[in-house]
């Protein structure tokens, strides 16, 4: 029933805190423009596209699909948007892949991107409504004490965040896309950066950022008529739990964990840790990292520091995280899913350059969004099974 | 290709209500109970959710994550979103169900437009640099394609009215409608324009609504239905964002659409469809009614909008949902062998979107 | 039965918008009072000029000069105009081909009335007295009345670059709380707390929210509960951002109420950040509207174990 489907191409913005040399549309159109051309495809031979950003409050445009249908060469096309919060980069990822899946379409342009600087993040995720209390500070202040209940649960020794900042920070350095680009960064230096939500330090946190994502998926006679490498779609998950509800884990959420499983049955695969050669995380705020760790299988709960920790989740280790620097060194809300998805697919086509780990065949891109509650992901290899 | 068919339909009555909020809970939690009794279905039985909606029209980020609140989500669910109409979110849940991941899909809407001033916040839909600063509003964009259609010889501002007459009418069968009953074409030509060439009869009212459709695989549908609608085509497609480099008296996308779903259902069946006995449009002005039936090459012999379409209640990102479920009930009540369901998204049916159902 | 509460809701932003290298250079004109327009594929004129072809999606070559007098293509009249729209009183709305382009251009026409309105009539540009690069450098179009446009519009000038444009947006809403927020809210008016038991998992929920989330059942079963609670986690709120309420630095927790079985956020106040804990018991103090924050009530912490499920 699902048909085989892969990553022909990808391309991606430079992303940064402010690109005032382009309009949405040119944002969009340089990461489209650098898929398709990375696939070795015109706009032309697109049949459907897929949009995803998070809250059009962001750029204050209403549906900006419909401003957006020339831009991506959608006129007189199939265009769909999806919002799944911060997820929504890998829910356009997934929602492309199952248009091939599903045999409709034979290629499928994904393309996902915030235009941050237009208003201010903190205070479009900020906006009380009536009757309600404003004690959360934008999205730090709703993660910081889901944090300190995964050290209190765990036992972590306090550094570990820092070890993540430190990590991801200098792979950034490597991706000449990344905003930010700290080839210097120390430990030393993260933990006497200012505290922001107690206990997570402003170098322990994302940047505000404008860039777009794109991906163009192919099936199965595009793939093998590709020149270059491509990345076989092997799983796609997704799955959804409230925000709130008594017992709810904010630690470890159930929908996170039912997600990875599901993924791992689809893959085939029965041990993550020796199956995946590189993850890229959605990790927006550093303890992130072993949290979803934990989370995705990777380790038994509460272990997830101890690979952090011994180094794995580095370039050269086990199991390296985030090698293109993740959310922590570029963070367009609406973007940054199908970054980590693109990313993955990189990887395992060879093609990701200074951050390249050796001989990657199969790597996990993962997101999440909202409170903890909306997560996508997929595997992709360099074999189709 | 799998068959998939709807196997229920609810939608809220449409009217300003005081009661509800903008997360749609409210709304959705007395649809989705009478969707799952007149299936037999629970909530684990739906193997993907996927729902429409816009945070516009709440005026804050993330408005549509309460709503999962009537998912009941523990255990967790598929579930997905788009800000769209519905009628997309019924397209993806379609798309999931062709996959093999799912075979039973819940797709939901929702809007409570009461809360917003809606024609000026639509405004925003407009290109943000060149149009949207002059906040041109959704009635007002509407009327100037009304009157190109005038100028034209395209229709009369009598064929408009005829449109409004008959759809109230039709609507005195709807118990959901907003607006119903029976009034004579030259009243209505009486009435004050509220943006000229248009009158308030010519569009759609402000109201609160809500919608959900379940489609089913094929075993599954037959099981759950004694007959199910089955859906033969679904296409959508969308036209350029420029209003003034589009020519508005065409609905290319429509017409692309619709024309796909009839190739497609060429293919199924290995020979040309059938006429179209029922169709469900989502025009909340009269003279895109006349639009869609010029671009859908729809016969004198169809049925339009027996609900009262759009123009008799338009829940904003349901609407289009509606129609479907509209269309489908044709088919799972008997009524209608072969049925079409329309939904229209952005500015001056920007795009487009046609799902045909069938008897088997 | 009470009525919802509802409340206004204003949202408001400045968007700061960069406008790329084409909408530069149509802006830059505009603040000059020149009207650009692009070539299409197709061999159209397109005024405003396309950033990317409707036709193949190409962005477009040389600008070229249009208007700046139109004709009238469609029209709409505007009898009672919303904030924002470019007149204050009645207009038309119109769709203008400017001399020299194929497309049409909306806009707003200042005719007087509806009855001086039609298709096919000849207008012109009556420009921004002070320009800066916007669409609303053109105030409106008025009708010609055969004058020489060029004289009357006032003579086309050098501006200087222009590369972003500011764009306030203005939304007024009226927002409704639901059922169960609205009898917690008038609750807390008469400080008490009053939650809500789900039918089906037996959980209370304050606030509550009408419908249990796990289960996706209306609740209606009401609970009071007492003022006093624990707190489960927290952060220490450092960063200032705009529509701020409280100075930080301060407290923001999870405060699990006994009797409820699920935390909600709220302040802690009354002591030192660094001396609340994960398991400090408080209690609430109330002012005139409600709960004002949490402070300790100087009893021992509770046990890990009595909240560490609800983390």
């Amino acid at each position: 029933m699902r048909q085989p489907a892969a990553v022909l191409g990808i391309g991606q913005t430079r992303h940064r805190s402010k690109r005032t040399d382009v309009s949405i549309a040119g944002l969009c159109r340089e990461a489209a423009d650098r898929a398709v051309q990375d696939a070795g495809l015109e706009l032309t031979d697109i049949d459907a596209v897929v949009v995803g950003k998070a809250p059009d409050l962001f750029e204050g445009v209403m549906m900006p699909e419909l401003y957006l249908a020339d831009a991506l060469g959608a006129t007189g096309k199939p265009l769909l948007r999806v919002h799944t919060a911060g997820s929504v980069g890998g829910a356009t990822g997934n929602v492309a892949a199952s248009l091939v899946q599903a045999g409709l379409h034979r290629r499928v342009l994904a393309v996902a991107f915030e235009k941050q600087s237009e208003s201010n993040a903190m205070w479009a995720l900020s906006i009380a409504p009536p009757f309600s209390i404003p004690v959360v500070a934008g999205a730090g202040g709703y993660f910081a004490p889901h944090i300190r209940a995964y050290i209190r649960r765990s036992g972590a020794p306090p550094h570990i965040g820092a070890l993540v900042a430190v990590k991801d920070r200098r792979n950034g350095a490597l991706n000449p896309y990344a905003h930010l680009q700290q080839a210097d960064i120390t430990l030393e230096s993260v933990q006497a950066s200012p505290m922001l939500w107690d206990p997570v330090r402003y170098d322990e946190t994302c940047p505000s950022s404008d860039g777009a994502c794109a991906v163009v998926i192919g099936d199965e006679e595009a793939a093998r008529a590709s020149q270059a490498p491509v990345a076989w779609i092997r799983a796609t998950a997704m799955r959804s739990e409230p925000t709130m509800f008594a017992g709810k884990d904010h630690v470890n959420p159930a929908a996170g964990g039912e997600a990875a499983a599901a993924l791992w049955r689809q893959a085939g695969i029965t041990d993550p840790l020796n199956e995946i050669d590189v993850a890229e995380i959605y990790v927006p705020f550093s303890w992130y990292e072993p949290m979803w760790l934990e989370n995705l299988g990777f380790a038994e709960p509460g272990r997830g520091w101890r690979l952090t920790e011994a180094g794995e989740t580095a370039l050269g280790g086990r199991l390296p995280v985030n090698p293109s620097g993740g959310v922590l060194s570029s963070n367009p809300i609406g973007a940054s899913g199908l970054l980590r998805f693109a990313e993955a697919a990189l990887q395992v086509m060879g093609k990701a350059g200074a951050h390249q780990v050796p001989g990657a065949r199969t790597a996990l891109g993962h997101a999440y969004g909202g409170g903890s509650q909306f997560f996508s992901m997929w595997v992709v290899a360099s074999t189709p099974s | 290709m799998t068959g998939v068919a709807v196997v229920g339909f609810a939608q809220t009555p449409c009217r300003v209500r005081e009661d509800v909020t903008t997360s749609g809970v409210e709304m959705l939690v007395p649809i989705f109970a009478e969707v799952f009794r007149a299936t037999g279905l629970t909530k684990a039985d739906i193997g993907f959710w996927c729902s429409g909606s816009s945070d516009y029209l709440a005026g804050r980020a993330f408005s549509f994550v309460q709503a999962v609140d009537a998912i009941g989500a523990v255990p967790p669910a598929m579930e997905s979103h788009v800000e769209m109409d519905a009628a997309w979110a019924l397209y993806e849940a379609w798309v999931k169900i062709l996959t093999g991941e799912a075979e039973i899909a819940l797709a939901y809407g929702f809007g409570k437009s009461s809360g917003a001033q809606l024609r000026r916040v639509l405004a925003l839909q407009l290109d943000p640099y060149l149009v949207a600063p002059l906040w041109p509003d959704s009635v007002s964009i509407a009327a100037l394609q009304a009157r190109l259609g005038l100028d034209a010889g395209r229709w009369t501002e009598k064929d408009m009215a005829t449109v409004a007459a008959r759809s109230q009418t039709a609507a005195q069968s709807n118990p959901q409608a907003q607006v119903s009953g029976h009034v004579t074409i030259s009243e209505l030509l009486e009435r004050p324009y509220v943006a000229e060439p248009l009158r308030a009869h010519d569009c759609a009212p402000v109201g609160d609504g809500a919608a959900v459709v379940i489609i089913a695989a094929a075993d599954r549908a037959r099981e759950l239905c004694a007959r199910p609608a089955w859906i033969t085509g679904f296409e959508h497609r969308i036209d350029s964002g420029a209003l003034g480099a589009r020519d508005l008296l065409a609905v290319p996308s429509a017409t692309a659409a619709g024309l796909a779903c009839a190739a497609r259902a060429a293919g199924a069946h290995g020979h040309r469809p059938d006429g179209i006995d029922v169709a469900e449009l989502h025009a909340p002005f009269t003279h895109q009614e006349l639009l869609l039936r010029a671009a859908l090459r729809l016969g004198d012999g169809v049925d339009v909008n027996p609900s009262g379409g759009a123009l008799c209640g338009n829940p904003m990102f349901a609407a289009g949902l509606a129609r479907i479920g509209m269309a489908a009930r044709a088919v799972m009540s008997g009524r209608a062998g072969r049925t079409l369901g329309h939904a229209t998204s952005g500015p001056a049916l920007q795009q487009n979107l046609v799902c045909v159902m069938e008897a088997q | 039965m009470d009525h919802p509460l509802r409340a206004p809701l204003e949202i408001e932003f400045d968007y700061t918008r960069s406008l790329g290298p084409v909408l530069s250079e149509f802006m830059t004109a505009l603040a000059g009072r020149r009207i650009l327009g692009a070539r299409g594929a197709d061999g159209r004129v397109h005024a405003p000029p396309f950033e990317y072809d409707p036709v193949g999606s190409a962005p477009p070559g040389e600008l070229t000069e249009v208007g700046p007098e139109g004709t009238v293509v469609s029209w709409s009249w505007m009898p009672e105009p919303l904030e924002g729209q470019p007149l204050a009183g009645p207009f038309a709305w119109a769709l203008i081909r400017l001399d020299g382009a194929d497309t049409t251009m909306l806009h707003a026409v200042d005719a007087g009335s509806a009855a001086a309105m039609r298709t096919g009539l000849r207008v012109r540009t009556r420009w921004a007295a002070s320009r800066v690069g916007s669409i609303r450098d053109i105030a409106c179009f008025e009708p010609c009345h055969g004058v020489n446009a060029a004289e009357e519009a006032g003579a086309a000038e050098e501006a200087g670059a222009v590369t972003g444009t500011i764009t306030p947006v203005r939304l007024s809403y009226m927002h409704t709380a639901s059922p169960g927020e609205s009898a917690y809210l008038r609750g807390l008016a008469d400080h008490r707390l009053l939650g809500q038991r789900c039918g089906v998992c037996g959980h209370v929920y304050v606030p509550p929210r009408g419908t249990c989330p796990a289960d996706g059942v209306p609740t209606q079963e009401e609970v009071e509960l007492p003022d006093t609670g624990t707190v489960t986690t927290f952060c220490v709120v450092n960063v200032a951002y705009p529509g701020q309420r409280v100075t930080p630095p301060y407290v923001a927790a999870a405060v699990l109420l006994d009797g409820a079985d699920i935390a909600f956020q709220h302040l802690i106040l009354g002591c030192e950040p660094s001396e609340v804990r994960m398991g400090l018991r408080v209690r609430a103090v109330w002012s005139d509207s409600g709960i004002s924050h949490f402070a300790p009530t100087g009893e021992p912490d509770a046990a890990y174990e009595t909240y560490a499920r609800d983390l």
